[in-house]
């Protein structure tokens, strides 16, 4: 057993700052157990978000010594606790108290991506045929437990503030699932393109560097419909049948 | 007049809880072209439903054609020990195929056989391959696909909020009481039909996979409204949680583990599961290790491993093996999966494919690698098949213009649910309840919400601010959950459980004492202390059934009445708020099985 001290973002507003707490840590512990047992023991009014504590809700996001992070899934024994073990709210979303911060945008930009439309069943039962190997890709991408700290991490939120003009790396992916979802028929490249401003994204890989499913963010979703905003949009060949075409689908 | 200071949000129905029953029962109400609101203690998307892991059951058919409702719906009664609402057990049964594939034309992705359909595996209790599935994460999987479909359905969604209080017109319930956790101001949802979707009770034990929000809310409003609960004394503890390191303790390890080949031995590398086989299923269990696999191979010839017997004996054998000395390390027993690489060339690649989230939850939390060695696993509480008592085609409770669905809802499951059949529930009743719900507002329309009502409602949940500097409110959660799992645990019996209802009472006098301190605005301290008077509501109920049925039967044990009776064969347990508000119960027959079902359940034998 051992007792650490974390500093930890408190308050609201402008009030807002590090409060350092000390609390045992024995074997086994993550950072979200540290924080409950601060509050049990300390501070009750501490707060933060927490659903599953086992990695599947993404409720628990935060940064840990300056990196983000599921508190559920960090643990102890990773940090070095010689010095203040510091946990502050993801940055990138407006601030509300403590740990917790509005994250109401991630699901706002979400409703205006355009929904699953699939094609007619494939058996009269109204059922479709798929094969594993088609749909091992969209499962990964499925596998998002939407704790944004993607969102947190990309630059072009967090430093250049582009919330109106950018999705942001989990609705890319979001949207490949979509896109790539073999019975899908609708097209959301026009809008990846212009309100998702995929463009900004310079596949730094950052998101993908934080994912805690593990998903390929930069490599198997961005890139690929970066490829189809191109193919659709600036490929000559095609901007010429657009031409000829003005009413095919953009 | 109400409160000017009480916004109001006006729906046709309120749904209360965004779990998969939560969400089932907006997407209906919404389609049949009523406004609905949907109130939820966490982000969307983040409810308990999220961590399912094993699967849906329905008997598609897709990998052993013999499946059907029939076999479902005679594996479901058999699993709850007949105690079951049978009316509940035969539309779930029926119903299940459906309300899975609908989910296909909503996005969702289930593996997929060989020739592209859904695929289905084997799980406790299940006589065929039936949990459509998608590897460990099913529920993500459901819950995903229903938020994404649900937020283009004109669906109103309140996230994080919390209702304290149904408001009521007479009889009937006419909307609810709340706050915003995150400004912690006062809103009124008035609703001319309320969905109860709250899910369990875990929260009142100390080892639970439960995440904090299941405290009983929906049990103890409906308990408070007048309605009645049911089955109260049946808990699940499911046999397979994790047990080290501490703060692990609890969380779910899914019973798919087993489902792919997954072996419990004690310390003595014995696969103790065949030592005991309940007469129920004594021609169903393989004979030896070789069936055993043949089975989880899909051999239709073979019988199930009896690590895929039901939850409740799964449990209890494992408690037995760690009381009479055979336990591993840290108070559990052994569950291998890495043994499979005797028969399988890729066994660990195997073993990531089809556990993912199980290799990624022991590598980082307990630096276990279990695709080269074995985990610990024991009990952890995990379903509550008791709640609220609902009409079976309708899903209303006892209260008019109050209903439930999901795990808040009891019936179905009767003294023991199969996994699975959890998932399926939350599908087939969400929608029911839905359906219904929106009939019932149609026909009915607003009621009256009486100011006085909310007034005193507010004053309630704001007491724990005039007692600044009393009793902090996790002293407390935590003594109960000490206390429940000591008392009303697994393995019961009448002294214990006696102490426990005189620990409830001394409980709540300390809970009517706790103070909490500062702001209202995401303040988890008030939070837990409003918490705490559901936690105690609803271990009264349990203590207060599992008391009354001397017998031991399903998720329910009593190790000084360890037989099944046929008396408490022929009732479920009720309880009710008395007109001087405490806690009564009866015994309520349990109606006869239709002949039609009854043969169902001969010929299944």
């Amino acid at each position: 057993m051992a007792n650490v001290t974390f500093r930890i973002w408190k308050g609201r507003g402008e009030e807002a700052g590090y409060k350092d707490y000390d609390t045992d840590i024995t074997e086994g512990m993550v950072v979200l157990d540290a924080v409950h047992q601060i509050q049990a023991e300390s501070d009750p009014t501490l707060a933060c978000r927490w659903n599953c504590k086992a990695g599947k809700c993404g409720s628990c996001s935060a940064e840990v010594n300056g990196q983000p992070k599921l508190m559920c899934m960090t643990r102890m024994d990773t940090l070095d606790t010689s010095e203040p073990v510091t946990i502050e709210p993801m940055r990138a979303f407006p601030h509300l108290r403590d740990l917790v911060t509005d994250v109401s945008w991630n699901y706002e930009v979400k409703k205006r991506i355009a929904p699953f439309k699939p094609r007619k069943p494939d058996a009269p039962d109204g059922t479709w045929r798929m094969s594993q190997d088609d749909v091992d890709r969209v499962q990964e991408f499925r596998r998002c437990i939407e704790c944004f700290l993607c969102q947190d991490v990309c630059h072009v939120l967090r430093e250049h503030h582009k919330h109106p003009e950018f999705a942001g790396p989990r609705h890319f992916v979001h949207t490949a699932a979509l896109e790539m979802h073999p019975l899908d028929t609708d097209s959301r490249i026009g809008h990846m393109k212009n309100e998702g401003g995929i463009g900004y994204c310079n596949i730094t890989k950052c998101c993908t560097k934080v994912c805690p499913a593990h998903i390929k963010i930069t490599d198997n979703s961005i890139i690929p419909l970066k490829e189809r905003v191109v193919d659709e949009f600036y490929d000559p060949l095609t901007k010429l049948f657009r031409i000829f075409r003005p009413k095919s689908r953009s | 007049m109400a409160d000017p200071s009480h916004t109001i949000h006006e729906h046709d129905v309120i749904v209360i809880g965004a779990g998969g029953a939560g969400l089932r029962a907006a997407i209906e109400a919404s389609a049949s072209g009523v406004s609905v609101g949907l109130v939820c203690k966490s982000l969307l998307g983040k409810a308990h439903t999220v961590m399912a892991e094993g699967g849906v059951a329905a008997a598609i058919g897709n990998v052993d054609d013999r499946d059907g409702w029939q076999v479902h719906f005679a594996d479901t009664m058999r699993g709850g020990q007949y105690l079951n609402n049978w009316v509940m057990a035969e539309i779930h049964a029926k119903e299940a195929p459906a309300r899975v594939l609908e989910l296909e034309a909503w996005g969702a992705v289930f593996d997929r056989t060989k020739d592209g359909r859904v695929l289905q595996r084997n799980f406790g209790g299940h006589k065929y391959p039936r949990l459509a599935h998608v590897g460990d994460s099913t529920g993500l999987e459901m819950i995903r696909t229903l938020q994404d479909h649900g937020i283009h359905q004109g669906i109103e969604v309140y996230m994080e909020h919390t209702v304290t209080t149904l408001l009521k017109d007479g009889d009937r319930v006419v909307g609810a009481f709340g706050y915003d956790r995150e400004r912690g101001r006062f809103r009124i949802y008035k609703a001319a039909a309320v969905v109860l979707a709250t899910g369990g009770i875990g929260r009142a034990y100390k080892i639970t996979s439960n995440s904090w929000e299941y405290t009983g809310d929906g049990h103890a409003l409906a308990y408070n409204a007048g309605a009645d609960l049911v089955d109260m004394e049946f808990i699940q503890f499911h046999p397979t949680g994790m047990v080290w390191p501490p703060s692990v303790r609890g969380i779910l390890v899914t019973e798919g583990v087993r489902g792919e080949g997954g072996r419990l031995l004690n310390n003595k590398g014995e696969r103790f599961m065949f030592d005991d086989i309940p007469d129920l299923y004594k021609n169903q269990v393989a004979k030896d290790d070789e069936e055993g696999w043949r089975y989880v191979l899909g051999d239709k010839e073979a019988h199930r491993p009896p690590e895929l017997l039901t939850r409740d004996h799964v449990a209890r054998c494992i408690v037995r093996e760690v009381k009479e000395g055979r336990g591993s390390p840290h108070g559990g027993v052994f569950l291998d999966i890495a043994w499979i690489k005797e028969k399988m060339k890729n066994a660990p690649e195997h073993i990531k494919k089809k556990l993912p989230s199980m290799y990624e939850q022991f590598k980082e939390l307990a630096n276990v690698d279990i695709t080269t060695e074995p985990m610990e696993v024991g009990p952890t509480t995990h379903y509550v098949m008791g709640g609220v008592r609902v009409d079976g085609l309708t899903q209303m409770s006892t209260v008019p213009g109050l209903f439930a669905a999901g795990e808040v809802a009891a019936g179905l499951h009767g003294a023991n649910r199969l996994g699975g059949n959890s998932l399926s529930d939350l599908l087939v009743f969400g929608k029911l309840a839905g359906e219904h719900a929106a009939r019932w507002a149609k026909e009915h329309g607003q009621g009256h919400i009486d100011a006085e009502q909310a007034r005193d409602a507010e004053r309630e949940a704001l007491a724990p601010y005039e007692r600044d500097g009393a009793e902090n409110p996790y002293g407390v959660q935590s003594d109960l959950q000490e206390m429940m799992q000591e008392k009303v645990g697994i393995v019961r019996n009448e002294n214990d459980m006696a102490a426990a209802l005189d620990a409830i009472a001394a409980l709540k006098r300390r809970a009517d004492g706790v103070g909490v301190e500062g702001h209202r605005e995401y303040n988890p301290g008030w939070h837990t202390a409003l918490d705490l008077a559901n936690l105690l509501t609803v271990s009264e109920a349990v203590a207060r059934s599992a008391l009354d049925r001397r017998e031991s039967r399903g998720g329910h044990f009593r190790e000084d009445c360890p037989d099944k009776s046929d008396e408490f064969a022929k009732h479920n347990t009720v309880v009710r708020k008395g007109p001087d508000g405490s806690m009564q119960l009866r015994r309520e027959a349990i109606p006869p099985l239709r002949d039609d079902l009854k043969k169902v359940i001969e010929e299944q034998k």
